[in-house]
């Protein structure tokens, strides 16, 4: 399986999800973001970080690169796309996933272990996952996912929504919510599903010795999904 | 503008002063020049006042490779991999914008790594404020974590460790240290030493403006009613440009195509070209017109003090410029040619081509001032008399919560979540531990790094503060099973010129000095930042440590929550009661004066080497060291982290419950051992001399004390984890 994880300046998770990219069998090619051209690739991924130093709205002037027009054209092909933190950021902001990420609801950068649950496993990226809850890591300033009531109604008939904040059993009370995100919204889908972005960073779960392992669940899971 | 003797009063030089450098150069200096005199010669990069008391410093040791003088430390961690790494304050600006002050204090000191070819792979701080009850602690403390995590965070590298604490002493000067490690192949470190004639001199990174100007003269001087005028000189971060000026500079490191290199910190490009061509024994000359600028009109002046920030000086290799200007265009950053290396000896600077500073390096660097201050030795403190029935009136529990909730010991989790930790994805201990631990990416290998202070302990006798700030760096390494290799000291003080102040000090320096030099943990690196007054008022002497360690194989790490049920908890080093200077002393019961605990090198050394023997063993379960609070606040953290509770016996001792728990004597580590392995365990510690008590026995949820008192680990948590938070959040 061949991957490639696209470097903006002021990327700083593209090595580590080239870490955990190649530890779960990927080829990973690291792709510079005034290339024209896309490798060939069966998994694109826009990794975390703060691209043009998030000076602007997060993700918007990493949306305009030569490079992401590459990346648009390869998601509305059908090309499984997913966007980490500062890559779901930029996906908002090219419209390949409807809404926006505002900033964390007190304000403040947080850094800690999370649950999520997975909301839709339909996919190539959470099916065959058996369990409900995993425990992932966020690192955020602007993870408060909001959008418009018609385009969350819409989200939700078309079943976009991938994972919500939760507590260890799956219950997905407000208080469980870490930033303020509209209906606990941790990731959500493109209509067709090949594209996801979300807060949490599986890339730092890939180890007993760090945050936790359900990143290695996800990673393994993941590519053979794609196989 | 015409130079005399008041100009250079202003520029904060000393009549004095101003003679000799009129003596040195046979002439008035222009103004251009006298702002570079007041810039080398002031006391942060000149060391005039502690110079002469630096170099007492033990700074050698077989696995350093670089001691203090370059942009920073370096040791040997085998397999041709080494440890880059310093403390820096940046004390005065985050008084005046915390905010901006703290970011840049995390930049410059990242940008000193990096300058050496090293990539940042953790960085850490020692913070302190002023009394919470101080209207101004609140807003400082906020605007200095937002600041360190907007730069760190940014940069991408986890900020591991550190620690915060209160006191009135603060109120008025804050301090805000930041140190950074980097790791860098043993054959590919960079120095700042020029050599070679005609090479090109070469400007990176962000363009120069007007901010920051005379930010290090600012440095050197107390503050007053007048403090929020300085605003201007508190530099503006920019963590994104120097993301790329990161990447870019180790992009153009990988070839070989840098003679030296120097990052434009305090006093930018003045101390920078100065000190390249110190080094190097040679003269530089620049082309002011060539300086990439971010406003119009700067004049020489402004352009050699700006101290914008995010920028490096190089000395090229001739013919490499462009492949260098590619790597930076790459990157988006300036790239200019601005003068070239020659054999004057001098610093001459063109502007509009006239000649506007021609100055002899010797006398900025050599010949600048130093100076042996006068100043006090003190006295060891009487011991207090504790009266007894103050002891019986207490009621442990209530003790206890009480210091679980004092500031300067609760959990700090509120900084320390607002900081991203995890990013680069080695970090296996998290702050709040002992130490924290990155791995060395792709090895077996980890480095362990904590910053500590202890300024109650220096300010009632500097000369046992400054060795047991040392020792408990050095213990703090251990608990997590990392072999103590040097540290990095960043030496807060007030004003040099006061006989008290400059006595703290001297004597502070003499206890590190003995401290590293008795447990082989040499001084590598570091900073000094006086003139923390405001007005008359002085901050508590407040040395902060920073160590490194090394921990060969990290699947051997300790950690110090509580692990197994029916464990048995013992207590390393000999527990005599001191109660003075405790925390217990200064907020139960409210008496401050007394000596702090005595430090015996002899058991520090052996009493650390010997855990360091049974944690490599795999004897050890869980580790932390005695600090503050003493045994009780160490073991209440161990369960809160581990949520398991404990039976506590105390040994017959002569001394009272309450001492026995509370006194902070030094040496000490709390260690948990598993049943089996108890006498192993018991025989290594009387073969080495080491003394121990057995505390007691872990169980699954509270915490008894002869089986009288107890607590719920909820309870503990509460009393540990509310207090900062409440206080944020009010």
């Amino acid at each position: 399986m061949k991957s490639s994880v696209i470097t903006f300046p002021g990327s700083n998770c593209d090595r580590d999800m080239d870490v955990a990219l190649k530890k779960f069998g990927f080829k990973n090619k690291m792709v510079w973001h005034n290339d024209a051209e896309l490798p060939k690739s069966d998994l694109v991924v826009l990794p975390g970080g703060f691209s043009y130093g998030d000076y602007l709205r997060c993700g918007s002037m990493a949306s305009k690169t030569k490079i992401m027009k590459s990346v648009v054209n390869f998601a509305n092909s059908g090309g499984i796309v997913m966007g980490i933190c500062n890559g779901f950021q930029i996906l908002v902001e090219t419209g390949l996933v409807p809404g926006v990420l505002l900033r964390n609801k007190y304000l403040e950068f947080i850094c800690k272990n999370v649950f999520v649950k997975i909301i839709n496993n339909n996919n190539a990226f959470f099916k065959n996952i058996d369990i409900e809850v995993l425990e992932f890591h966020i690192a955020h300033n602007e993870g408060n996912y909001f959008c418009t009531n018609d385009q969350l109604k819409e989200i939700e008939d078309n079943e976009q929504i991938a994972i919500n904040y939760c507590d260890k059993n799956g219950n997905t009370e407000e208080q469980f919510n870490p930033n303020g995100s509209i209906k606990n919204i941790a990731g959500i889908f493109n209509k067709q599903k090949n594209v996801l972005g979300m807060m949490p960073h599986p890339e730092r779960m890939i180890d007993p010795f760090l945050s936790g392992e359900d990143g290695s669940l996800f990673f393994s899971n993941l590519i053979n999904n794609l196989k | 503008m015409i130079v005399n003797e008041q100009v250079a009063i202003d520029h904060g030089l000393k009549k004095e002063e101003y003679i000799k450098i009129c003596e040195l150069l046979k002439r008035t200096p222009n103004i251009t020049e006298l702002g570079i005199f007041s810039a080398m010669w002031n006391e942060h990069c000149s060391y005039k006042s502690s110079r002469l008391h630096l170099k007492k410093l033990p700074t050698k040791g077989k696995q350093v490779i670089q001691g203090p003088g370059e942009n920073a430390g370096v040791v040997d961690i085998g397999d041709n991999d080494a440890i880059v790494f310093k403390i820096e304050s940046h004390n005065h600006p985050s008084f005046i914008e915390p905010y901006q002050g703290a970011a840049t204090g995390v930049g410059g000191i990242m940008r000193d790594i990096f300058t050496m070819g090293a990539r940042p792979i953790a960085n850490l701080n020692s913070l302190h404020f002023g009394s919470p009850q101080n209207k101004k602690t609140k807003n400082l403390l906020r605007g200095v974590v937002h600041g360190i995590g907007g730069y760190g965070n940014c940069m991408g590298v986890p900020t591991i460790a550190g620690q915060t604490n209160f006191d009135s002493s603060y109120n008025g000067n804050i301090l805000v240290n930041a140190m950074t490690l980097g790791l860098v192949k043993k054959d590919k470190i960079f120095y700042s030493k020029a050599a070679g004639l005609n090479k090109p001199v070469i400007y990176v990174g962000s363009k120069t403006g007007r901010d920051g100007i005379h930010g290090a003269s600012m440095a050197s001087a107390s503050f007053d009613e007048k403090i929020e005028e300085k605003k201007p000189t508190v530099q503006v971060g920019d963590p994104f440009t120097e993301k790329l000026l990161l990447e870019a500079c180790l992009e153009l490191m990988a070839g070989d195509s840098i003679i030296a290199i120097q990052d434009m910190g305090a006093a930018g490009l003045t101390s920078s070209s100065i000190e390249m061509a110190s080094k190097g024994n040679l003269g530089i000359e620049i082309n002011l017109n060539k300086v990439p600028c971010r406003e119009t009109k700067m004049t020489p002046y402004e352009i050699m003090l700006s101290e914008s920030q995010e920028r490096m000086l190089i000395v090229l290799e001739k013919g490499k410029e462009e492949k260098a200007k590619k790597i930076f265009d790459k990157w988006n950053l300036d790239f200019a040619i601005i003068g070239k290396t020659t054999n004057s000896k001098k610093i001459e600077l063109f502007f509009d081509n006239k000649q506007v500073t021609d100055i002899p390096i010797n006398t900025l660097v050599e010949n600048s001032p130093m100076y042996d201050r006068k100043w006090k030795k003190a006295k060891l403190p009487k011991k207090n008399k504790i009266k007894k029935e103050d002891l019986k009136n207490l009621k442990i529990m209530d003790v206890l919560k009480k210091v679980l909730s004092n500031p300067n010991v609760c959990s700090k989790e509120w900084i320390w979540r607002q900081y991203d930790h995890t990013v680069m994805g080695d970090t296996i201990q998290k702050p709040g531990g002992d130490s924290g631990v990155v791995r060395v990416h792709g090895s077996d290998k980890a480095v362990a790094a904590s910053v500590d202070s202890s300024a109650v302990y220096c300010w009632a006798h500097p000369l046992t503060g400054g060795k047991q700030v040392v020792c408990e760096s050095f213990r703090n390494l251990i608990s997590v099973g990392a072999e103590p290799i040097a540290i990095t000291n960043c030496l807060n003080f007030g004003s040099p010129e006061n006989e008290d102040n400059m006595g703290e000090f001297v004597e502070c320096v003499q206890g590190i000095g003995e401290a590293a030099k008795y447990l082989k943990f040499p001084v590598v690196s570091g900073n000094v930042s006086f003139y923390n007054q405001t007005k008359e008022v002085g901050i508590k002497p407040t040395p902060s440590i920073g160590g490194v360690g090394l921990i060969k194989d990290y699947k051997k790490m300790i950690t110090m929550d509580f692990k197994e049920v029916d464990n048995i908890v013992l207590v390393i080093g000999k527990t005599e009661g001191h109660i003075d200077q405790s925390l217990f002393a200064r907020n139960i019961l409210d008496e401050k004066n007394g000596p702090p605990p005595e430090v015996n090198l002899f058991n520090e050394k052996n009493n650390g080497e010997t855990l360091l023997k049974l944690i490599d063993a795999g004897h050890i379960k869980s580790a932390h060291d005695v600090s503050i609070g003493g045994i009780i606040t160490a073991v209440a953290k161990m369960c809160i982290k581990g949520n398991k509770g404990i039976n506590l016996k105390k040994p017959k001792y002569l001394i009272n419950e309450i001492e026995y728990y509370f006194a902070e004597d030094q040496g000490r580590y709390i260690i948990e051992v598993s049943n089996d392995r108890l006498k192993k365990v018991a025989d290594i510690l009387n073969k080495n001399a080491v003394h121990y008590d057995e505390l007691g026995t872990i169980n699954d949820g509270q915490l008894f004390i002869n089986e009288k008192s107890k607590i719920t680990i909820d309870e503990l948590k509460t009393s540990n984890t509310n207090w900062l938070k409440d206080y944020m959040n009010k």
